[in-house]
């Protein structure tokens, strides 16, 4: 078997200056790996309610500092993020939107409307 | 007509034959995973708030239990597609890669049968 180690990976990382689409576009990839991490506890959650009251107000009191919180607020940014990113892919499959501004403008709308779904979660759930 | 030659047969170069159907249902659990993603963050929140005979009660309710369900699938599914994608792009080394990519389906598979089983014993307690 031919020794393929040292081939280059794609895409790299540290080689380029990273344009707006490129950031955008490497943390939709950062925030799916720790949505699939997240998945974790979640699984965790569903046995924590099968253990019954007391482990379940454990964890709601637990979850109540102020660092979980501001990672659970994290987890739900990511997943908009996630989310919004995911529909840019679907237009694209479409074939539509390759074209420089759209590209541009498309990525500080993502940004804008992940922003926009968590404070609206944050307000008003 | 064949242009492959054999010697990138034997190296195992080239398509993986299964590519477009990885691709596709990466888009359907997609497609499926965007509604259930609100209907996530409405559950996360009962259950981080709520008492637990409310979050029984909710999740035991018809839409709910189908609601949990399809995403449990699916997003188990749509996370193992995607990282075994990352590992492809990241890992060079042919025997590591395997065995990185089979190790997260693996652990997916048995993290979806845990929550599939929780969500029927929850279920069964109301």
């Amino acid at each position: 078997m031919l020794k393929q180690n040292s081939r280059p990976v794609s895409p790299h990382l540290q080689v380029y200056r990273l344009p707006l689409t490129g950031i955008i576009s490497i943390t939709h990839r950062i925030t799916g790996v720790m949505l699939s991490a997240g998945l974790v506890f979640i699984v965790a959650l569903l046995y924590t309610i099968i253990s019954g009251s007391e482990s379940l107000i454990t964890l709601q009191s637990l979850m109540q500092h102020w660092l979980l919180k501001l990672i659970y607020w994290g987890f739900i940014y990511a997943l908009f993020f996630h989310c919004c990113h995911g529909v840019r892919h679907l237009i694209w499959d479409a074939g539509k939107t390759f074209d420089r501004e759209t590209l541009n403008r498309y990525a500080l709308i993502e940004l804008a409307v992940s922003m926009l779904l968590t404070l609206s979660v944050f307000l008003f759930v | 007509m064949h242009y492959r030659s054999p010697l990138a047969n034997v190296r195992g170069l080239g398509s993986a034959k299964t590519g477009t159907s990885h691709w596709w249902m990466q888009r359907v659990t997609a497609v499926v995973l965007i509604p259930l993603s609100f209907w996530l963050i409405i559950f996360l929140d009962l259950s981080l708030k709520a008492p637990i005979q409310e979050i029984v009660a909710w999740l035991a309710m018809p839409l709910n239990t189908i609601a949990i369900v399809v995403w449990v699938v699916a997003v188990f599914y749509h996370s193992a597609l995607g990282l075994q994608v990352i590992i492809e792009d990241y890992v060079a080394a042919e025997g590591i890669k395997i065995i990185a990519v089979w190790t997260v389906n693996l652990v997916f598979i048995f993290l979806a049968l845990a929550a599939l089983i929780a969500v029927f014993r929850i279920i069964s307690i109301g």
